[in-house]
């Protein structure tokens, strides 16, 4: 066979009824880019909404596929751990700590530490700020010729955000973006681009730049960014290195890439769905509901794993102790018994809020209310401006089972 | 019918009457009453129906489970009269009962 005919065989997704069920395995990063998942996981949700699956890459799980039971687990800590991963890979030998990937009482403690850099309280007096960046930013975009909305806007803003948020040096922030793609890619979530020597590498250089941060923010007095709240706190100050390094890529990527996908997400639910678009332009007042729409119908974060600490019983399945379970957001959020027309985009739709993209439970998104406030900040603005951010070419979307990004998004812009 | 008053946290009062059965966090939502999302359905799963229940009703509100716990604990600025609203159904045993809402739900 010819090299040109295997790479294509390779690269054929078969449709999801032609294979047996157990051989579905919705870990197969390839299936997210090629927009094939769509179609798996509603056999899965119609057929074996809990799915047993021998993957050969990630070995055996359990997929949950209906919001109800992605609750369910979610809402089970004691049944379901957090602990060692939450991405369905088990990692080989690199796998810092982090408050994410805790259970009961840690978890607590350590997500408790922070939290305050994303109080309703801190964010009220961050909106003035974050509002006059995203309008420069805009202001300073071409008008009417091609460029790329991931790289000028999406990545820009959220490391714009991050930046504060640990009070990082301004004008390096762009090396918050590099931590955070190497820290969210990998072969624990399907990507082969980078081996794990690699990432440590990297990551290693990143503890090194923050380490030096954490000492001087310790010789200041306490003020309310991550490494300050960290470093002046009795229950995280002796962290150990790796710890340390496990909670800056938590923080980093739940930053960064959600809400990067988010904003460029939108960009194309509205150019696919114009009817919307025009809604919107008709009534700016729904753009706190269309940020809810946009968070479900992107849903950043595919998904996130659990092993079980005892045998339950779910979906007339029993998942039996020692087992991994996989909760599918990406399907929860298109699951037609909870939500009306799951598959449209509608952005007055009621209850836009009940989605499940960030998680329910203890470990529900702590960033919740600062992504939504930078989303709806960002169309607000970009309504004052511009009659259409018209999207003219392919989205390309990156290749992963954990995050449902876009890498280049080719846009024009119009003037009011 | 029970008579429920939530007050916003600039002072805004509205009295309702709850259908029997119904939990604080559904007749706020039925109601259209601003500052509870209950983003989560009911699940005590999201901490968006934060309440601060009048001290005079408080103990007839029954006890906080494990997860009500959890949850408030990250929510913001807590009260030893805070509660879930989704945990608290209108009975009769509650008619009149008042409940504050915080500033913004986390």
């Amino acid at each position: 066979m010819s090299q040109a005919a295997v790479k294509s065989e390779e690269s054929v997704i078969p449709d999801p009824y032609s294979l047996p069920l157990e051989e579905i395995d919705m870990g197969k990063a390839a299936l997210y880019p090629a927009q094939a998942h769509w179609a798996y996981f509603e056999r899965l949700r119609k057929e074996d909404p809990v799915h047993f699956c021998e993957s050969e890459e990630f070995g055996p799980y359990w997929s949950i596929t209906k919001f109800n039971d992605i609750v369910h687990v979610d809402t089970h800590h004691k049944q379901f751990s957090s602990e060692p991963q939450i991405v369905i890979g088990d990692a080989v030998d690199f796998q810092p700590p982090m408050f994410i990937a805790m259970d009961q009482p840690k978890h607590d403690v350590q997500r408790k530490v922070v939290t305050p850099a994303v109080s309703p309280v801190q964010l009220s007096e961050v909106e003035p700020m974050i509002r006059k960046r995203v309008g420069d930013l805009l202001d300073s975009l071409p008008m009417g010729e091609t460029f790329d909305w991931v790289d000028r806007v999406s990545i820009e803003l959220t490391t714009q955000m991050l930046a504060t948020l640990f009070d990082f040096p301004f004008e390096e922030r762009r090396k918050l973006t590099y931590w955070s793609d190497i820290s969210a890619s990998g072969p624990q979530v399907g990507d082969d681009s980078v081996t794990e020597e690699f990432r440590l590498q990297e990551l290693t250089k990143c503890l090194e730049e923050f380490n030096a941060l954490w000492q001087q923010r310790k010789a200041q007095p306490r003020k309310n960014d991550f490494i300050s709240l960290m470093a002046h706190h009795p229950d995280m100050q002796n962290m150990d290195p790796m710890e340390y390094l496990g909670n800056l890529m938590l923080l980093i990527v739940g930053g960064n890439d959600t809400t990067r996908n988010s904003m460029s997400g939108g960009v194309v639910a509205l150019n696919q769905n114009p009817a919307e678009y025009d809604k919107l332009r008709a009534d700016p007042s729904l753009i706190p509901n269309m940020v809810s729409e946009i968070i479900r119908w992107q849903t950043p974060l595919a998904h996130m794993r659990r092993n079980a600490l005892e045998d339950v019983e779910l979906g007339g399945k029993t998942i039996k102790k020692g087992d991994k379970v996989v909760m599918w957001y990406i399907s929860g959020n298109r699951d037609d018994e909870v939500i009306d027309r799951p598959d449209e985009f509608i952005i007055d739709r009621p209850k836009a809020r009940h989605h499940v993209s960030f998680g329910f439970g203890i470990h529900r998104c702590m960033g919740n209310r600062l992504a939504e406030m930078q989303i709806k900040i960002l169309w607000e603005e970009i309504l004052r401006r511009f009659s259409n951010v018209e999207l003219v070419g392919e989205p390309v979307r990156v290749t992963s089972n954990f995050v449902m990004g876009y890498s280049h998004l080719p846009v024009k812009l119009h003037a009011k | 019918m029970v008579q429920v008053t939530y007050i916003e946290h600039d002072g805004t009062t509205h009295e309702v009457d709850a259908t029997e059965g119904h939990s604080l966090m559904e007749v706020a939502i039925e109601k259209m009453i601003p500052g509870i999302d209950g983003d989560c359905g009911g699940a005590c799963a999201c901490a968006t129906c934060h309440v601060f229940v009048d001290e005079s009703r408080l103990a007839k509100t029954g006890e906080k489970d494990d997860m009500e716990t959890s949850m408030l604990e990250f929510a913001e600025g807590i009260e030893a009269n805070s509660r879930l609203a989704c945990q608290i159904k209108a009975t009769a045993d509650l008619d009149g009962i008042i409940v504050r809402l915080p500033e913004s739900q986390h």
